[in-house]
């Protein structure tokens, strides 16, 4: 059993924005704990809020924030009371980095690779300092996987694959506690892809890195899950270890969606969702997956609590009340 | 007249030219290079293979929208002929094409009815119940109902789904016997895609369409349809009936694929998958010999690098460009 000190929680998060035509919650009371070490991905339609609960734990935030509460406990320190000033200097990328979506094409063309990925350690560019940052960033070079001589190279003259790297590298550098990757190969060949899910899973299983992985891609996402979220609607509608959403989904929509998902080794007959999720502005006050939910029944109306169906299995749907 | 071939295409190849300051002819790019196969009508087919290795030109020179430099496209027997105005209008008219992003495809400032009139205007259907006989009908098809709340939609009102379709029934309209659908669902969410995907097969089936898949996703294939082509370094590598090639890989770079494939299973944590070394390689100086050589795990020594690698036959449809089936060949 891992102490409390080992742990990363994220308790009744919410967030939602602010727009000329309404509110939008983007996250919805979301909780979760995972420990040191694991890895949690994070399932979802697009539009459903994950990457917005990604940005929210790392306070990335949009100007026109309405409603930032909850708590976010990492080491067993509530992370959300820190100042502005003082997360941006203890907390991001130091303690939880990021790799955002489609930042492989973010690089600046202009400035060797060596110079980005050092960038999150140093604060003048000189000196001892300086020669510390590019000894560490030719050790996480290594780690995922790029060629040493590559660090004098500028972005243009790398592959796409390369350029993920060298931005998880940039994640990496820090030895952060956390590092949320959303999604980190949706953009890359298959082949490639297969690379770099290859690379994070050794990163994961030499250092005992933590991550959590946003993606739509569930059949990718379990080379890596030892956690599963699945996200509907700005909720966490299920939550578990990953062996027992794979093979077992409770939430209707998780079934759903697992039953989508195409598979080579054997033929099965693929189902869809119809409809489309509900607007999240201003969303209704019943279960959410409500109009599209083959299981609904009168109780559906009124919001579902969450449930704790196994042990470290929650759902929010009534059917398991 | 009726032709049991649908489509032929015999050794095509597209080159784009690479110039210096505009006008120095410094090299070519191969995108499609020597490309051989038959649709049958009604038939479904699928060419698989990463960004960058031609696919996407392919469709493009099977829609007449770039000229080959070398080999012939036939069409119901016919060969096409891209500078013969009349015959390409015709050709046009009897091809369907489904583009990648919905949202890029359809013009923002023109409502469903719009956009699908558009073809038939061109096209000379001039009446103007026929035209709405058309649109109510294939809209229907692709399940967009009740027809009246979607035809006077502009596309940003849609969602990607619908859009998707909106672009399917814009293909369908002019009632074509030949779709090509270039990543119809690349871009769409992944609970989206199979209702998308079964649009497109049932279609297929009520119509008869020929229909050419283009993909990157091999997980997709086995549920859309009938023929896979694996195509790697602007060439098709392997061909066969889905099947034979999900059962029975042969080319290096079809079980490459295959293999780096995840299937949703919980298991997959503890396993490192083998993924071939590199990169697939530039079109413009393509490496000699087999195109795969370079990354090949089982490149034999003296021959690979030197050769071209003909196409084997492996029984019934099943056919494979390597040198290993040579003595089988």
């Amino acid at each position: 059993m891992n102490t409390q000190n080992d742990q990363f929680r994220v308790e009744n998060l919410y967030l939602s924005f602010s727009t000329r035509r309404g509110t939008v919650q983007a996250v919805e009371d979301v909780t979760f704990t995972m420990n040191r070490g694991q890895t949690m991905v994070l399932v979802g339609e697009s539009g459903c809020g994950k990457t917005s609960l990604g940005r929210a734990i790392l306070r990335l935030l949009p100007r026109n924030v309405q409603d930032y509460r909850g708590k976010v406990f990492l080491n067993s320190q509530d992370i959300m009371k820190l100042s502005r000033e003082k997360f941006r200097r203890e907390i991001r990328w130091k303690k939880i980095a990021m790799v955002p979506q489609a930042a492989m094409n973010s690089l600046n063309p202009v400035i060797k690779v060596s110079e980005q990925v050092i960038e999150p350690l140093i604060k003048r560019g000189t000196g001892r300092e300086r020669r510390k940052a590019m000894e560490k960033a030719r050790e996480v070079f290594q780690l995922v996987g790029v060629p040493q001589d590559f660090l004098e190279r500028y972005p243009f003259e790398l592959s796409g694959g390369m350029r993920q790297r060298v931005i998880l590298a940039m994640a990496l550098i820090t030895n952060p506690d956390l590092v949320i990757l959303d999604e980190p190969t949706s953009a890359l060949d298959l082949l490639t892809q297969a690379n770099i899910m290859n690379v994070l899973k050794r990163i994961k299983q030499e250092r005992g890195f933590t991550f959590i992985l946003i993606t739509h891609d569930i059949a990718t996402s379990s080379e890596l899950a030892d956690l599963a979220g699945i996200m509907y609607a700005g909720q966490l509608v299920e939550f578990s270890r990953a062996y027992n959403l794979f093979r077992e989904p409770f939430h209707p929509y998780s079934r759903k969606l697992m039953a989508s998902v195409p598979s080579l080794q054997e033929k099965k007959e693929l189902e869809y969702l119809p409809g489309q999720p509900p607007s999240l502005l201003e969303p209704p006050q019943t279960c959410r997956f409500l109009d599209r939910c083959p299981d609904s029944f009168e109780r559906c109306e009124q919001e579902p609590p969450v449930i704790e169906v196994k042990e470290g299995h929650q759902v929010k749907c009534w059917l398991y009340k | 007249m009726e032709n049991e071939q649908l489509l032929e295409v015999k050794k095509l190849q597209t080159y784009f030219t690479l110039r210096k300051w505009g006008f120095l002819r410094v090299g070519e790019v191969k995108a499609v290079d020597g490309v051989d196969f038959d649709l049958r009508r009604g038939e479904a087919v699928s060419v698989v293979g990463e960004s960058g290795c031609g696919k996407s030109t392919l469709a493009k020179t099977i829609l007449a929208l770039e000229q080959p430099t070398g080999g012939q496209v036939y069409f119901n027997g016919k060969a096409i002929d891209i500078t013969d105005k009349e015959h390409l209008e015709w050709y046009r008219s009897q091809v369907g094409y489904v583009q990648q992003d919905p949202y890029g495809a359809l013009p923002p400032f023109m409502t469903v009815r719009r956009i699908l009139e558009e073809p038939m205007v061109i096209n000379g259907i001039k009446d103007h119940k026929e035209r709405e006989r058309r649109i109510y009908q294939v809209l229907e098809d692709l399940k967009m109902t009740p027809v009246k709340e979607f035809i006077n939609k502009f596309p940003h009102m849609l969602s990607g789904g619908q859009q998707q379709r909106v672009v399917i029934a814009r293909s369908k309209i002019l009632e074509p016997s030949l779709l090509v659908a270039d990543e119809p669902v690349s871009m769409l969410d992944p609970s989206v895609r199979v209702e998308i995907l079964e649009l497109l097969r049932k279609l297929q089936l009520d119509y008869n369409l020929g229909v050419i898949y283009i993909t990157h996703d091999l997980s997709t294939v086995r549920y859309f349809s009938e023929r896979i082509f694996v195509m790697y370094g602007g060439k098709l590598i392997e061909k066969g009936e889905v099947e034979d090639i999900l059962a029975n890989p042969s080319h290096p770079y079809t079980r490459a694929l295959l293999e780096a494939i995840s299937d949703p299973d919980p298991e997959n944590v503890n396993t490192f998958k083998k993924v071939p070394p590199g990169e697939p390689p530039s079109l413009a100086s393509p490496p000699p010999g087999c195109r795969f050589h370079p990354r090949c795990p089982d490149f034999i020594e003296g021959k690979c690098e030197k050769e071209v690698p003909p196409e084997y036959e492996l029984g019934g449809e099943h056919k494979v460009s390597c040198w290993l089936y040579e003595k089988e060949g």
